[in-house]
Order: structure tokens, then C-alpha cells, then sequence
């Protein structure tokens, strides 16, 4: 499977994606935000980092960035696209993703371990996976997800919420909301679930030397979804 | 501007340096030569008060590869790769302004690390603030971790490690030390000695503003009632312009380009570009119309002077040009050639076509004042005798919570969940650990690295506290298995004019030397901060040593906490029952004088690679220094890393509970052990002739103490996370 990781300048968790998708399989390329062109690709991933610097809202100019159009049509023809953290955050600015990630709610950098539960795995990125808790870390300041009453109606009418942040035993619930994000939403579809934004980092949980081991599960469970 | 006396006095220098720089010219400076003369001959530059003392410094070793002199030193760590770290102090700058002062200190010592070449790979801290009761802590600790984070996190570096401290000797001088670790193939490191004539200069970076104009003198003078004042002295950080920098140097650095490169930290492109040419003996012509502004009008004198970040000088070679601008034009920086190298030995300004400036270079390096200040030896202080009168008021489980939940020993977790410490992938002990550890990223190995102070032992006994600091750093790294390999230190003091102050720094130093010689643990880089005084009041000696060391094989990387229930816990090293100077005598009895526990250079060495040894034939489940607090807090603290209880079995010939567990002896280690290696373990240590006493055994929740259970390890967890938070909320 190809994959495709966009390195904006500020982007800084490209070399760890490009570690993790290799580790499982992808054969990955590096994508300069100055191209205009993606190579082919079964997947497209808009890392973490601060892109541009964040000193706009959070992903601002990169929605904005040469590479994007392309990343937009690849995902309107039905291309998956993942977008991890400030990924997360500029697929938000670009319209792909509805709603906005604000700042956390103690206002400051939070990073962690947490859990989230999947709420959907009808689509590439959670079909068949094991768990639906998972462990995953998180690393930032502008977590706290927001949307409109009527944006929040249609993602849950349409099946759109992705993941919770959660307790170890998987209940959803105030204290296991670490950023103060709306409805302890974690991450969140399209209406088509071919786009996947999510704050959580998978690609930092893929050795038990490190944080633990089920962003693993994430990306085996995906590359068997897409063969 | 006419320059006179009263002019250089008000740039920090005294009337006899400045009759210097007039006997050397043999003339009057014009204002931009005593600016620059000002920037080069202050503490901060010049080093002028302690260059003497610092050649005394151990700084040789086998691994070594490069010492003090550089932007920061390199140490081999095998297969070609080598290891760049230093620590530096941002002190002043984050008392007038903690984020913009603490941001740019982590900025600043980031850029001393790939300036060689390196990408940094962990960075490291070490805060110290004023009493917890202080109107300006909470403000200032605030402010200095979202600093730290804030420049850290963007640049997408972890943090991995660090220290913070309270005391009330810091009330008017907050001390901010920001440490950084890179990794560099060791036959690709860049210098910063210009070599050749007539090669092109260029400056990179962001743009050259009016910021931190001064900002070296200021960090070289003593504060008072005016320090509001001093705000625009303080340097504005950009990490993402310096993630962009480090980017594009690195790229820049894959070929054969670059014959030198500087960064432009203190005193900005006046020392950047006279090291360079000093270092190759060579002259250096600068157009100042060149450099990139981003205000209206400034001049030379401002250019000169500007502390403006992320900007760094790089000595290239003839037709490069072309090719290293378009790296940065990709990186969307800043790219000038604003002067070149010349065999004229002075440097030479030029500005609007006029010669603005023309002074020899060996003026401004070598000739700068080194001062041989007057210092005065302090005594070893009397011991304490302590009667059991002093102890019998107390309540056991009382003490227990106070010291678990004091400021200065419990968990920073407020602090360090703040500060992305997982980005890179690689780290493989987070913060709350010994040392942080990553890993060398695609091998094996794994760099372990502490940073570490003792500023009350230093203030009982100078030349004691120099000695322990260094072997505490030494005790960190073996505890998580890693061979101790090489030091870095910030010595931050008062005021050198003063010979108390004086003094502290030279016998801190003694014992430095003293101890890094005997554990073979050479220092390879540094920086000193004096005048940490206001209005007369100056800190604890306070010198912070940042420690490095080697994991050969990562898996093999030891832990704090304990493992499961049942085991042994053995305490390594002779429990001798000194309170003096311990964190129990000063908060519990409210007794601060006495001598700091005594060193063992031998026993300190002898057990710390006996506990390698035991590490490594896998022989220990789990490893922790004894430090602050003692026994008592060493064996809770690995409660509360592995969420279990212990049982403390009852001691014979103990005098008194109180001076076993809390007395702060040194060279020890707590270790977990399973019961059936307790044979071989003892073997090992009786054939290094170790003292080791048999602590007690590891439980399911329960911390028992003479057959009675106290806390749960939940409780004690409880004081431990919960003072910060409930501090900061």
C-alpha cells in the first residue's frame, strides 16, 4: 500500500508517522507543501506539528497551502486521508472535517496517555479492529473540539464521531475528558467516512518501549482494511 | 555621540576597563566600538571572573570529543555517532519576563546544538524559584513551563527530564538552566574556527529588530528596583522560524559548504562574528546595509547589538553561494552575504559606505579583562547534635505526608505533562524517572541524561555540594543502567565582587573538579551566570550539572518502580544517620545549619558500578538513588512509580527511626530483587565490598512500617501528585 505524508513547514511528527506507517507495512513518501502534485497514493496523512507556526488558528495557513487542493479533490474522489492532531486541525480549516479544535479548556499543553472508544468501525480506518478501547497519547494545546448544535445533530445523526476520549474501562465520561472537547469527542469523520481527523497520536504508540503498543493495532488493522 | 567615561560606565563597564580600551586604541571608541567592547569585555561574554577557575576544570576523556571552547561539547558514544550537549542559563531574563525569558534560553541552547551540526534529540531543565509562599512564584513557575514548553513543543524536540526547586533564596533571582542534547555523526561536525580569506559571510535567520539590545549586559549586572525597566532587554523567541533554521542548516550541512558557523546568541552578531575570526586568527569585514531589518533606521550601533533570535553567521566557501541560498529560500529564511573574511585581523564595519568601526580582534578576545577577584574559603560547619528530645513530638505517618507532599519532593507532573516528551518517537524513559532516556534513533543504544542541584549542600559547604552534585548526576544515570559518560555545567552564583559569592564559585569548582576526576566524568561544556543578587541579596550557590550516559542496548534500561510483590529491596551503600543539612532536619525541625553529608569519591564509585554490574546480569527488577528525603522517600517514590505497597522489616541496632530513614548519606541505591537471586546478588556485592542492608519486601498496596500498615500506596500517591496541582489551581 502507498501512503503519502505532507510535511508543511513546522510540521514536526512527519518523521514519526513515516517510522510508524514503514514499521507496518506502507511504502511511504514525503510530500513537500510547496508541490502541487501527490504521488499515487492509497493513503494521505496530514501530521502533527505546528504548522506554519500556529500563530493564526491552529492549521490555518496550511488549509490554505499549495498541496491542499490536491488533498481535497484526492479526498473528495473518495481517497482516505488521515489527519493526526494539527492534521486534525487544518482538515477542520480546509472544510473537510466539520467543527474547530480550540484551545484546552485549563489552557495549557497537555501531554499524556488517555483512552478512546471507537465509536464506528464501519469504515477503512476501524473495520475489524480488536479493541474498541484503545490507548493512545496525546500531545497538544488546541484539543478542545467544538461544533455547532446543528453540526453536532449531523455528526451523530450521520454516524460521525470516530472516538471518545474515555476511562480505561471504556465509560465516556467528564473525568476522562482531558481537553474540555465537546461530548468527549476525540476525533471524527466525514459524512462519507473516507477523512478521519483525530487529536489522539497512534504513531507514538507503536513500540512497548515506548508509550504501549495499541497505535499498533491501528495501523495493522488498517493496512489489512486497505489490501 | 561623543564617548566618554561616564557613557562607557552606563554600558557596564568599569572607569579602569574603559581607560583600557582607550590605552589599547590609542584613541577614543566611537559609540559603536564601546557598544561593541561593552558586549565583548562583559561577565556574560567575557567570562572575566571566572576564566582563572574554569582552566581548572577536568575536560579531558577518552570519549571526549570536543570540550568547553565550542557552542557545546561532543562526546563519542560508538558506530561513528557522537552526542553534542550543554546546558546554559537564561536567569535574568526570566525573572523580567518568564515566558519570552525561558522560551528563547531553550531556543538559545537548541541552536548551540545543531550549530555543530547535530539534530537535537531531548532537552532537559533545571527551575529554581523563590519560597512557595512568595507573592511572585506562582507567576513565575507558570510563565517559565509554558516558556519551555511553548518554544520545546513547536520545535518538536522532547523534554525529557528536568528539576525544580523552591527556596527562598531565588525570591528575587529565578534561575532558568535549559540543557539540549543532539546526536551528529562524528566525522560530520561543524565548528565554528572561520578558516581562509576573503570567504563570503552570511547571515541566516530571522530578521535583525531592535530586541534584547543589551540583553548580555543586562544578564551581567545585578538587579534593583528598576528591573521593570529592563523588559526590552529581553529577547522575543519565534520557535517556528528556528524550527525552519534548524531545518535548513541541517540540509545546508549535508555537503561540504560551510567552513564555520556561529549562532548569534548573546550580544548577537558582534560575538558571533569575532569568535569566528578569532578562532582562525583571521580579520572580518562586515556591510551592515546588508543585514536583514525588520525595523526602520536601525543603526549600526543597534545591528551590532541586537539580540534578536534564530539568526545564526556562517563562514562559507568561495561559490557556494548559489546553491546554500536556494536551501533557504525553500525554508522561507532570510539569506544575506553581508561581509567576508580578511587577513587584517580587526574587525571592520561598514555602513552607508562609511567606515563605521575598525578594531583589532585580539582586543575584544584575548585582551579582554580576566580577573583574579578576591575570595574567601568557607568553613565545614559544626555537626548537630541531635537528641531524641528533638524527635519525640513527632508522629510518624505526619512526617511521612509532609515530606512525600514538600515542594522540593513531590511529582512535577503539573509541570512536565506540560512539555510534549514523546515527539521524536525515541523516549524511552519519560520525565518522573531517574534520567530521561531515548533512544539513538534506529539503533540500539539509548543516551540517558539528568540535570541536577544541590544548592543547599553548596551553601552549607561549597566545596562538599560541588562534589555531590556531580556524583548525583553520576547515581541518575546508573540507576536507569546507563554508563555515565560526560558532564555539562551551569554555575550560577551572586555576585563575584563580592568574596563570599567569589568564594562559593571557586570552592564549588574545586569540588567539582575533584569529583569529576575520580568518576572519570569530564566536563565538556558550560556557561556561568553571576550576579544573580537583588538589592544586595544574593542566591545559593547554586551549580547545575547536566549528565550524560550511554544505554549500549535500550531493552536493557532500568527502572524506578517496583515490579511486583514479594521481592526483595536491598539498600546499597552504608546508612550512617546524618540529618544534617537533610530536606527532614531543615522542614521538620526546622534546623538549617550543620555540614552536608560527606562524599565517599571511593564508595560512591565502587557502588555505582557495582549496581551496573547487578543491572547488568539482570539480577535487579528495579533501581532508584537515595537522594532528598532519604530512604524513606527513595522506597516511596518506587512505591508510587509501581503502584505497590512495602513491608520495612524491623531493624536491629537502630537508634532512631527517624535518622535511618530520613538522613540523606550518600552513594546509595534502593533495588528490587527477586528472593531467589538474593544469593548472587549478595555474592556480587560482598566481592566489591559493598555495604548493603536488607530494606524489607515489596507488597501488594500496603506501606507497613514496625509490623504496622500506615498508608496504601494510593494514599501516598495522593500527597505526592497533589501538592503541585492543588498549588497551581
Amino acid at each position: 500500500m502507498n501512503s503519502s505524508v505532507i510535511i508543511f513547514p513546522g510540521s514536526n511528527c512527519d518523521r514519526d508517522m513515516d517510522v510508524a506507517l514503514k514499521k507496518f507495512g506502507f511504502k511511504n513518501k514525503m510530500v513537500w507543501h510547496d508541490d502541487d502534485k501527490l504521488p499515487k497514493s492509497d493513503l494521505i496523512v496530514l501530521p502533527g506539528g505546528f504548522s506554519y507556526g500556529d500563530y493564526l488558528r491552529c492549521g490555518s495557513i496550511a488549509g490554505k497551502s499549495k498541496i491542499i487542493q490536491s488533498v481535497i479533490d484526492f479526498a473528495n474522489s473518495g481517497g482516505l486521508v488521515l489527519g493526526i492532531c494539527n492534521g486534525f486541525q487544518i482538515l477542520t480549516e480546509t472544510g473537510l472535517l466539520k467543527g474547530v479544535l480550540q484551545q484546552n479548556k485549563n489552557i495549557e499543553f497537555i501531554c499524556k496517555n488517555i483512552f478512546v472508544k471507537i465509536n464506528n468501525s464501519e469504515n477503512k480506518f476501524f473495520e475489524n479492529i480488536d479493541k474498541d478501547v484503545l490507548e493512545l497519547h496525546i500531545a497538544h494545546n488546541e484539543g478542545n473540539y467544538f461544533c455547532t448544535k446543528d453540526e453536532l445533530k449531523s455528526l451523530e445523526d450521520n454516524n460521525q464521531i470516530a472516538a471518545y476520549y474515555c476511562s480505561s474501562d471504556g465509560k465516556v465520561d467528564d473525568k476522562s475528558n482531558p481537553n474540555g472537547a465537546m461530548k468527549n469527542i476525540a476525533g471524527i469523520f466525514n459524512e462519507k467516512k473516507n477523512i478521519l481527523g483525530m487529536m489522539p497520536h497512534p504513531e507514538r504508540m507503536i513500540d512497548q518501549s515506548l508509550s504501549g503498543e495499541d497505535g499498533s493495532i491501528f495501523f495493522e488493522n488498517l493496512l489489512k482494511n486497505l489490501k | 555621540m561623543e564617548v566618554n567615561e561616564q557613557i562607557a560606565v552606563d554600558h557596564g563597564l568599569k572607569p579602569d576597563e574603559y581607560k583600557k580600551i582607550c590605552d589599547l586604541l590609542k584613541r577614543v571608541p566611537n559609540l559603536t566600538e564601546l557598544g561593541i567592547f561593552s558586549a565583548m569585555w562583559n561577565e556574560h561574554c567575557s567570562y572575566k571572573s571566572s576564566r582563572l577557575h574554569l582552566k581548572k576544570l577536568n575536560t579531558k576523556g577518552k570519549k571526549v570529543i570536543q570540550g568547553p571552547g565550542e557552542n557545546a561539547g561532543v562526546i563519542d558514544i560508538g558506530d561513528d555517532d557522537a552526542i553534542v550537549f550543554k546546558i546554559e542559563s537564561h536567569n535574568h531574563p526570566s525573572f523580567i519576563e518568564p515566558y519570552q525569558g525561558a522560551a528563547t534560553g531553550v531556543g538559545g541552547i537548541m541552536r548551540d546544538v545543531f550549530t555543530m551540526g547535530a539534530r537535537p534529540i531531548a532537552n532537559l531543565n533545571s527551575i529554581h524559584f523563590g519560597s512557595t509562599q512568595h507573592k511572585k512564584t506562582k507567576n513565575l513557575l507558570r510563565g517559565v513551563v509554558k516558556g519551555i514548553g511553548g518554544y520545546g513543543n513547536c520545535i518538536g524536540v522532547p523534554t525529557i527530564a528536568g528539576q525544580t526547586c523552591f527556596d527562598q533564596s531565588y525570591n528575587g533571582n529565578i534561575l532558568v538552566n535549559a540543557m539540549t542534547l543532539g546526536l551528529v555523526n562524528k566525522n560530520k561536525i561543524f565548528y565554528s574556527k572561520a578558516a581562509g580569506i576573503n570567504k563570503p559571510v552570511i547571515y541566516v535567520g530571522s530578521k535583525t529588530g531592535r530586541d534584547g539590545i543589551h540583553g548580555a549586559s543586562m544578564a551581567s549586572a545585578i538587579f534593583d528596583d528598576k528591573i521593570e525597566e529592563k523588559k526590552p532587554t529581553v529577547q522575543v523567541g519565534d520557535p517556528f522560524t528556528e524550527k525552519l533554521l534548524l531545518e535548513a542548516c541541517l540540509e545546508l550541512m549535508s555537503d561540504k559548504s560551510i567552513i564555520a558557523i556561529q549562532d548569534m546568541g548573546a550580544a548577537g552578531l558582534t560575538s558571533s562574528s569575532i569568535e569566528m575570526a578569532s578562532k582562525g586568527n583571521l580579520g572580518i569585514e562586515l556591510h551592515l546595509d546588508k543585514v536583514p531589518c525588520r525595523e526602520e533606521k536601525m543603526t549600526p550601533y543597534e545591528i551590532m547589538l541586537s539580540e534578536s533570535q534564530e539568526r545564526m553567521l556562517i563562514v562559507l566557501e568561495n561559490g557556494k553561494e548559489d546553491s546554500a541560498k536556494k536551501i533557504f529560500d525553500k525554508w522561507n529564511l532570510d539569506f544575506a552575504v553581508i561581509g567576508k573574511t580578511t587577513n587584517s585581523k580587526n574587525i571592520e564595519l561598514y555602513f552607508e559606505k562609511e567606515k563605521v568601526a575598525n578594531v583589532p580582534i585580539k582586543f575584544l578576545a584575548n585582551e579582554a579583562p580576566m580577573y583574579d577577584r578576591p575570595w574567601k574559603k568557607t568553613k565545614l560547619p559544626q555537626k548537630i547534635k541531635f537528641s531524641n528530645n528533638d524527635f519525640k513530638k513527632l508522629k510518624f505517618n505526619d512526617v511521612i505526608k509532609k515530606m512525600i507532599s514538600h515542594p522540593n519532593i513531590c511529582s512535577k507532573q503539573w509541570i512536565w505533562e506540560q512539555y510534549d516528551h514523546t515527539v521524536m518517537g525515541d523516549t524511552i524513559q519519560k520525565p518522573g524517572g531517574d534520567a530521561g532516556v531515548v533512544r539513538v534513533h534506529g539503533t540500539k543504544k539509548a543516551v540517558a541524561s539528568s540535570v541536577d542541584s544541590s544548592a543547599s549542600y553548596c551553601h552549607a559547604h561549597p566545596f562538599t555540594g560541588g562534589k555531590q552534585v556531580v556524583c548525583e548526576a553520576w547515581r541518575n544515570l546508573v540507576s536507569v543502567g546507563a554508563e555515565p559518560i560526560a558532564i555539562t555545567n551551569c554555575l550560577n552564583f551572586g555576585n563575584p565582587e563580592k568574596k563570599e559569592n567569589m568564594g562559593e564559585f571557586v570552592e564549588c569548582i574545586d569540588g567539582i573538579n575533584e569529583a569529576s576526576k575520580y568518576l572519570n566524568f569530564p566536563v565538556v561544556s558550560g556557561n556561568v551566570s553571576f550576579y544573580n543578587e537583588t538589592k544586595d541579596k544574593g542566591i545559593k550557590p547554586t551549580p547545575t550539572i547536566g549528565g550524560v550516559g550511554l544505554i549500549k542496548d535500550y531493552k536493557n534500561l532500568m527502572t524506578m518502580k517496583f515490579k511486583s510483590k514479594e521481592n526483595l529491596v536491598l539498600v546499597i551503600g552504608k546508612t550512617e544517620g546524618n540529618l544534617d543539612q537533610s530536606i527532614f532536619a531543615n522542614v521538620i525541625l526546622d534546623e538549617k545549619k550543620g555540614p552536608p553529608p560527606e562524599i565517599n569519591l571511593f564508595n560512591e564509585k565502587n557502588n555505582g558500578e557495582t549496581i551496573l554490574k547487578i543491572i547488568k546480569e539482570k539480577l535487579a527488577l528495579s533501581v532508584h538513588d537515595v537522594s532528598l528525603g532519604g530512604i524513606m522517600i527513595g522506597a516511596l517514590k518506587m512505591c508510587i512509580a509501581g503502584s505497590k505497597g512495602i513491608k520495612f522489616y524491623k531493624f536491629k541496632n537502630l537508634t532512631n527511626i527517624y535518622q535511618y530513614f530520613f538522613s540523606e548519606d550518600q552513594g546509595r541505591y534502593i533495588i528490587e530483587v527477586e528472593k531467589n537471586n538474593l544469593k548472587k546478588v549478595e555474592s556480587i556485592l560482598k566481592k566489591n565490598s559493598v555495604h548493603f542492608d536488607l530494606l524489607g519486601e515489596t507488597t501488594d498496596k500496603e506501606i507497613i512500617i514496625n509490623d504496622e500498615p500506615t498508608f496504601t500506596v494510593d494514599k501516598v500517591t495522593e500527597f505526592y501528585k497533589g501538592w503541585l496541582y492543588k498549588y497551581m489551581s
